[in-house]
């Protein structure tokens, strides 16, 4: 079984919740739709106070370029544009609308659970509607989808990879969504490669999922067109596989080089979220108003995995499993090595969360820090080949230049280090700080 | 706001811990400890008893009123530290001496860097090496292994080590049974080849270290001694006797390896691992000592800052 070659770890692999099936929440009484849920410009609020809006309806459109419009998932009446506290504690701009009991869907958009798997679109139309519905990629970096889907003159795709591989522990809603909605999956996936002008796509999925492995296989081969290709590769377990970079390699052997982007190498990488949301923008003119999430934790009796409108607070969501646990110690937005931690659960749900995770004290305490004994084991882990017990020296000594030419820019923040230190050394912590000194040293180079 | 405890990621942890890895090595330990009291009986359990108290009570002591911080003995590194000593030595070694070694293994080897993680030399080494050069005579006294030494006189009879007679170019002494179990002269836990490497197994089954350090010197042992041998039998003795004598099982499986004293990449620890080779080959055959690993692993020890500065690890998407 194929994986990544450099590195890597293998924490304790705790699906909890990958028996349970998707179940849909009702929408909320209040959602709140913050105009920062992608990478680039924030979107710009094409409604007004007062405005009554429709379920699916945009009410802000995108800014730029590299930008996302923002839709309505609830019908209801806009009232206020003003702050509101991210999961992190910062405030940001957001639009609150105030939902009526019943959903009254936006023109053009077809509700239907029939499969669709015919299109007569071409690629620029394609690309059309996964942009004015608002998809970015919903693996947690959050980059408009249509911005990936026209990479530069000067880069050939070949391939197209869907990132299936959940690595993280704990997470479910990707496997369940493989489960359930196979169908929808490959045909999204067909349409990301129309749009590329592709025939070729694999599904990376980590081999504690061979059901989905083995599901994906048989509808792929029933809905296949003949044309476009898709390969569904199980991986070898490994974390981080579900890094961009890492994935490419483990299933094309291709290096993205240092500082270079995936289409240099002749790939594009979606998540298999996004592939279920194009299906539904393209197919049924649906934008990304919900998405897929797990909401999970030890002591957590009805985890389980959910399909939640955009806007619900995820306190919300929270008291439909039962609240958090008396336990907790930590709630986490996302899994337990890159997860954030969330300081303030009356923050809504956006394109940007994937998971709440509830941990208690014994599993995430932080032991006493003692000195570097040198075992290299942080070397050894890191999937990047960088030597992460330096760089934290080198940060603690301030000593930017040589961080720069020990490619501390390179980290992809996985957290293999500080989870493998046998001494128990922040090693990520003095790191991201490195980072973010050498980055903007750069930055104001140019 | 809420309780929470807010961190940034990641936010669990593999669960290993300093602790964990000194304690693997020394239950690696243990079958070589084991066959060494065997074999030499009493004066090997006085010996190595009073440089594992002695090497816990300098740390304690130095850690507390010197460097005036939390002492560490929880690590079990001085523990391990006073372990190795006391198994590099003769089981006849005079008890103050075993105290001199721990105190110049503990303070000078390693807490005068600042402690565990900053020392530059093998503490144990640091400790026999002093004691070798300050007690030549009592350094290179090996009583001959007799089992019912434990119930009977702490004087027993001495005799010379394999090295010793392969020094004189007498090669035939031993049967290959003693020299595999142990029923041979030499210091107290150097002695049976077999035990040591069940403690190579153990280590290397529990990943607290990789093959390349160990295999590297005693491959490059075996190719240097197999070469000498091929070219005048007579006098250089074979590369499976130079294997099975002296110290070098116990040095590159369990000193060698120390995390803190040697390279961290696996390029460097091959490079590493081959320099101890060579030294220690070179040393046996043309130096004066008749065993050399312990210079070896302490000259390649001032090696190791350089070979990390310049082997590097290879980078994923490097231009």
């Amino acid at each position: 079984m194929k994986t990544f070659k450099i590195g890597g770890v293998h924490p304790q692999d705790k699906k909890l919740t990958a028996q349970k099936p998707i179940i849909t929440l009702a929408a909320p009484k209040e959602a709140i739709f913050p105009l920062e849920q992608h990478i680039g410009a924030p979107a710009k609020p094409i409604v007004n106070v007062g405005d009554r809006v429709k379920t699916g309806q945009m009410i802000a459109e995108a800014g730029g370029f590299v930008s996302a419009p923002v839709h309505s998932s609830v019908t209801g009446t806009v009232s206020k544009i003003a702050e509101y506290t991210d999961p992190q504690g910062f405030s940001k701009q957001a639009i609150y609308i105030k939902a009526e009991e019943n959903d009254e869907w936006a023109d053009g958009i077809i509700i239907s659970d029939k499969l669709e798997t015919k299109t007569s679109l071409d690629a620029k139309e394609i690309i059309k509607k996964i942009s004015d519905a608002g998809i970015v990629g919903l693996g947690g970096a959050c980059f408009p989808t249509h911005v990936k889907l026209t990479p530069p003159a000067d880069c050939k795709i070949d391939s197209l990879i869907i990132n299936a591989v959940e690595c993280e522990p704990y997470l479910t809603h990707n496997h369940r969504l493989m489960l359930e909605k196979a169908g929808e999956v490959i045909i999204g996936t067909r349409l990301l490669m129309k749009a590329l002008g592709i025939e070729k796509a694999y599904i990376g999925i980590e081999s504690n999922k061979m059901d989905a492995v083995n599901h994906l296989r048989e509808t792929a081969e029933k809905l296949s067109d003949f044309v476009h290709i898709i390969e569904i590769v199980p991986l070898k377990m490994k974390y981080p596989q579900g890094s961009e970079k890492h994935l490419i390699e483990a299933i094309t052997g291709r290096e993205v080089k240092s500082g270079a982007i995936p289409a240099s190498v002749g790939v594009v990488v979606q998540n298999v979220g996004t592939a279920f949301a194009v299906y539904e923008a393209v197919q049924f003119n649906k934008p990304l108003i919900d998405l897929f999430m797990t909401v999970t934790g030890s002591s957590m009796t009805e985890g389980g995995n959910f399909r939640v409108r955009m806007g619900t607070s995820m306190k919300e969501v929270l008291d439909m499993v039962g609240g958090i646990p008396a336990d907790a110690e930590k709630v986490i937005g996302g899994g337990p090595m890159m997860g954030r931690c969330i300081s303030n659960i009356d923050t809504p749900i956006t394109k940007r969360s994937s998971a709440i995770l509830c941990l208690e004290k014994q599993k995430t305490v932080r032991e006493d820090v003692l000195d570097c004994i040198r075992c290299g084991k942080c070397m050894g882990t890191c999937p990047m080949g960088l030597e992460p017990y330096l760089l934290a020296k080198l940060t603690e000594i301030e000593d930017w230049s040589e961080l720069e030419e020990h490619y501390i820019m390179d980290c992809i923040e996985c957290g293999c280090c500080t989870f493998t230190c046998p001494s128990h050394r922040p090693l990520l912590d003095y790191v991201r700080y490195g980072k973010f000194k050498v980055g903007t040293i750069i930055r104001n180079r140019k | 706001m809420s309780n929470y405890t807010v961190a940034p990621a990641p936010h669990v942890h593999g669960g290993d811990s300093v602790k964990k890895n000194m304690l693997n090595v020394i239950i690696a330990l243990m079958p070589a400890y084991l066959a060494g009291c065997w074999y030499f009986g009493i004066g090997a359990l006085i010996v190595s008893c009073v440089a594992m108290v002695s090497c816990v009570a300098f740390e304690w002591f130095i850690s507390k009123f010197i460097l005036k911080k939390q002492p560490q003995i929880n690590d079990l590194s001085a523990l391990l530290t006073g372990l190795l000593l006391g198994m590099n030595l003769p089981s006849s070694l005079p008890w103050w001496m075993v105290i001199v070694g721990s105190l110049v293994a503990i303070g000078i080897g390693k807490m005068s860097f600042g402690g565990l993680g900053n020392n530059l030399f093998n503490p144990a080494l640091v400790g026999r090496v002093f004691l070798l050069i300050s007690f030549p005579a009592a350094m290179t006294t090996w009583p001959i292994p007799d089992q019912l030494s434990l119930f009977g006189s702490v004087d027993a009879l001495t005799a010379a080590t394999p090295l010793a007679y392969i020094k004189q170019g007498i090669f035939t002494t031993f049967t290959e049974a003693d020299m595999i179990l142990g029923n041979i002269g030499g210091s107290l836990g150097e002695t049976s080849s077999i035990a040591l490497i069940l403690g190579l197994i153990y280590l290397l089954a529990t990943r607290t270290i990789t093959w390349h350090i160990p295999i590297s010197i005693i491959g490059t042992v075996l190719i240097f001694t197999g070469i000498m041998h091929g070219i005048d039998p007579c006098t250089y003795a074979s590369p499976l006797l130079h294997i099975t004598s002296g110290g070098l099982l116990l040095g590159s499986i369990f000193m060698a390896t120390d995390y803190v004293t040697s390279p961290m990449t696996k390029v460097g620890q091959l490079i590493f691992g081959a320099g101890i080779g060579i030294i220690t080959v070179v040393i046996r055959l043309f130096g004066s000592y008749p065993e050399g690993i312990s210079f070896a692993i302490l000259i390649m020890n001032a090696v190791v800052p350089l070979i990390n500065r310049y082997i590097r690890p290879k980078r994923f998407g490097a231009k």
